[in-house]
């Protein structure tokens, strides 16, 4: 029953990997629609994340297929899925502690990414005016010359975002982008997050359960590497498995 | 608030730096030291070629290469295989049983030139393959190994060991390559004897000025945008991946780079020093090169050359007069610097030194700034690096 129609940005069929015989993601499918945001949850070990780095080729599947516009993500390169307009936001913050916010943003400005491009990339105009539009989006336009080991942890983030945000890709992924951020520090991302999944596709794996209902389009509740449950969130919230495994506790 | 954000060439602090650097080699040293020592001094300054790739390459870029001799070593072989060349014609070699080969050749039972010498007849050949041969063999260890994705420590020991079977081919094949004695006697450059104080001195110069190119292609390397995601790479590769960057291919780049470099070092000792031999290409003379860089400061590109110059100058001086010490002395100097100055003389200079006199003119109202560290450091990687793991063995 696999649906090869084109209008899904992405589609993930039976996807399976297998760490020594361990499936941490088993037989998974899942189709993700334009300019929806989809939630995954599940309880830790789940295979969230490994979900994430099979999409953006972190990890190399053991068999399944996983399309991104009628492009077959699998056998492409890490780099070459970025550029075909895949972001993907790591769970621990990764930033380049050593340069400044300004110099973090442009290195993921979308030109120049070849050797040659970057050894005659140019900072002009363009560059900086998109760095200080997205820098006031992500609330750092004021520390734009900071070196980003001096940010906190929410702000480091932020900067991520604003990373994968800069690269204007059509389908972004976050892995629990509130996760260890002060209650104001979560509101404010979350009116980021609103404002940012607007005109693309989502995917963000986060716990927290009121995030989830305020930004899901749908969700999709993932134990041992299978979907146990998936839909609407109060569908979702509703689901008798679900509450068992997940919710329960 | 508008914060003018170009991305300089050089920046003022910089400029006087290299300024600094200019007047030793092409004003103090050429007017302070004799001939003998000045021709020391130039050979010296052959390894900070090395020692600048290795800024780039294990300073930014994280990518530590513990046979920068082999590239060092190519450059110098491909410029010593002209000039035998060009020393061994039919005439001078005229007591061989084959006149016209390079002695070492006529010693060895060979009777006629290996077809792959042939090209070093040409100056113009020579010259390129000075750069060519260096760029091409680590491009080819470049992809096996970064394509591989083997970095780290793992990448220390692989070009050690390529560095070792470099040595042993070059020693093996005494019949094409002269053995462990290497290429020895080299008397003319197209006619003009490389031998005298005259062309010492003069090659002296020369090598001084592509010195400087180096190093201004260098710094213009580490201004571009590739200079700020070597950096980013040593961090945080992933996330430069997930960026977008093929990361394999920039550090195939500044590999090659560093080759590059090595191997026009080890053209201008051939022609300082008047012979290339397999001692330059093995394992202690690669270390050692890590070694000068460590010392200046392997953030800093200037820093290495001073690194190289001093290092050096105390190798001479003091195995003089204690020549079994001076290993010894080497490594703790090497173990000194991981463990207490991470970023050797330049960061000893922009940590401790220029900020006390920063503070020391701070009354007379002079606009302080803070320092421009040469790279960033990444601080936390220095005391459990490869190098210092390689130190401890
Ligand atoms: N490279 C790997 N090798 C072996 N096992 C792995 C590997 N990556 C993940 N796993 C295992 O796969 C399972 C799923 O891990 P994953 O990180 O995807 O969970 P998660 O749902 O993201 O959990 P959390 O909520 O804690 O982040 C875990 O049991 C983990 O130990
Ligand atoms: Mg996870």
């Amino acid at each position: 029953m696999s649906i090869h129609q084109t209008s899904f940005v992405l589609s993930v069929e039976d996807l399976t990997v297998s760490f020594d015989g361990f499936k941490a993601v088993d037989g998974l499918t899942f189709y993700v629609e334009p300019n929806e945001c989809r939630v995954m949850i599940g309880p830790n070990g789940a295979g969230k994340t490994t979900v994430l780095d099979l999409i953006c080729g972190r990890t190399r599947a053991t068999s399944g297929s996983v399309r991104f516009k009628d492009q077959e993500l699998l056998s492409m390169r890490e780099d070459q899925i970025v550029l075909a307009g895949v972001g993907r936001k790591f769970q621990t913050p990764s930033v380049y502690e050593d340069l400044s916010v300004f110099e973090n943003l442009e290195l993921s400005f979308p030109r120049g990414h070849g050797v040659f491009g970057s050894l005659f990339f140019r900072r002009d105009a363009e560059v900086k005016d998109r760095i200080q539009e997205i820098a006031e989006t992500i609330f750092l336009a004021d520390l734009l010359d900071e070196k980003a080991a001096f940010l906190s942890h929410g702000q480091k983030q932020w900067l991520e975002i604003g990373m994968l945000l800069i690269q204007d890709p059509e389908l972004l992924m976050l892995d629990e982008p509130v996760a260890g951020m002060s209650v104001a520090e979560r509101k404010k991302t979350a009116e980021l997050l609103n404002r940012i999944i607007d005109h693309r596709s989502v995917i963000v794996i986060e716990h927290d359960m009121g995030f989830v209902e305020d930004i899901a389009t749908r969700v999709t509740v993932l134990h041992q590497g299978k979907t146990l449950s998936e839909g609407k969130m109060d569908k979702v919230k509703n689901d008798p498995k679900v509450i068992e495994v997940y919710l329960g506790h | 608030m508008q914060i003018d954000r170009k991305t300089r060439f050089l920046t003022r602090e910089e400029a006087i730096y290299f300024g600094l650097l200019a007047a030793v080699i092409f004003l103090i040293l050429p007017l302070a030291l004799d001939s003998f020592r000045l021709n020391l001094f130039g050979k010296y300054l052959t390894y900070a070629f090395v020692a600048i790739g290795l800024v780039l390459c294990w300073g930014a870029g994280g990518i530590l290469s513990l046979g920068q001799g082999v590239f060092f070593g190519l450059g110098g072989y491909a410029m010593a295989m002209f000039l035998k060349l060009e020393a061994s014609t039919p005439e001078a070699t005229a007591i061989q049983s084959t006149p016209g080969i390079p002695d070492f050749m006529d010693w060895n039972q060979i009777t006629a030139l290996p077809w792959w010498w042939e090209p070093f007849n040409s100056l113009a050949f020579s010259l390129i393959a000075v750069v060519i041969v260096p760029v091409a063999f680590a491009f080819i260890i470049g992809v096996a190994m970064f394509r591989r994705r083997v970095g780290g420590v793992y990448f220390a020991i692989i070009t050690q060991a390529i560095a070792a079977i470099l040595t042993i081919l070059i020693i093996g094949q005494q019949g094409f390559t002269g053995g462990v004695n290497g290429i020895t006697d080299l008397r003319t450059l197209k006619g003009w004897d490389i031998r005298t104080d005259e062309a010492k001195e003069i090659l002296y110069f020369v090598n001084a000025v592509l010195l400087f190119a180096c190093l201004f292609a260098a710094q213009y390397v580490r201004r571009s945008k590739l200079g700020r995601l070597l950096i980013a790479m040593r961090d945080q590769e992933d996330r430069v991946r997930f960026s977008g960057y093929d990361v394999a291919s920039f550090k195939i780049f500044v590999f090659c780079l560093g080759a590059a470099f090595a191997g026009i070092g080890g053209a201008m000792f051939t022609l300082q020093v008047g012979f290339m031999s397999p001692t330059l290409v093995g394992i202690v003379p690669s270390i050692e090169m890590v070694i000068f860089a460590a010392v200046g400061g392997r953030l800093s590109i200037l820093g290495a050359v001073y690194g190289t110059l001093l290092v050096n100058w105390a190798k001479t001086t003091l195995s003089e007069s204690f020549p079994e010490l001076w290993l010894l002395g080497l490594g703790a100097l090497f173990i000194a610097v991981v463990m207490f100055f991470p970023n050797g003389l330049a960061g000893l200079w922009s940590e401790q030194v220029m900020p006390r006199l920063r503070k020391l003119f701070a009354g007379r109202g002079a606009g302080a700034r803070p320092p421009a560290a040469p790279f960033p450091a990444n601080s936390a990687s220095a005391p459990d690096s490869p190098a210092a793991k390689a130190a401890a063995e």
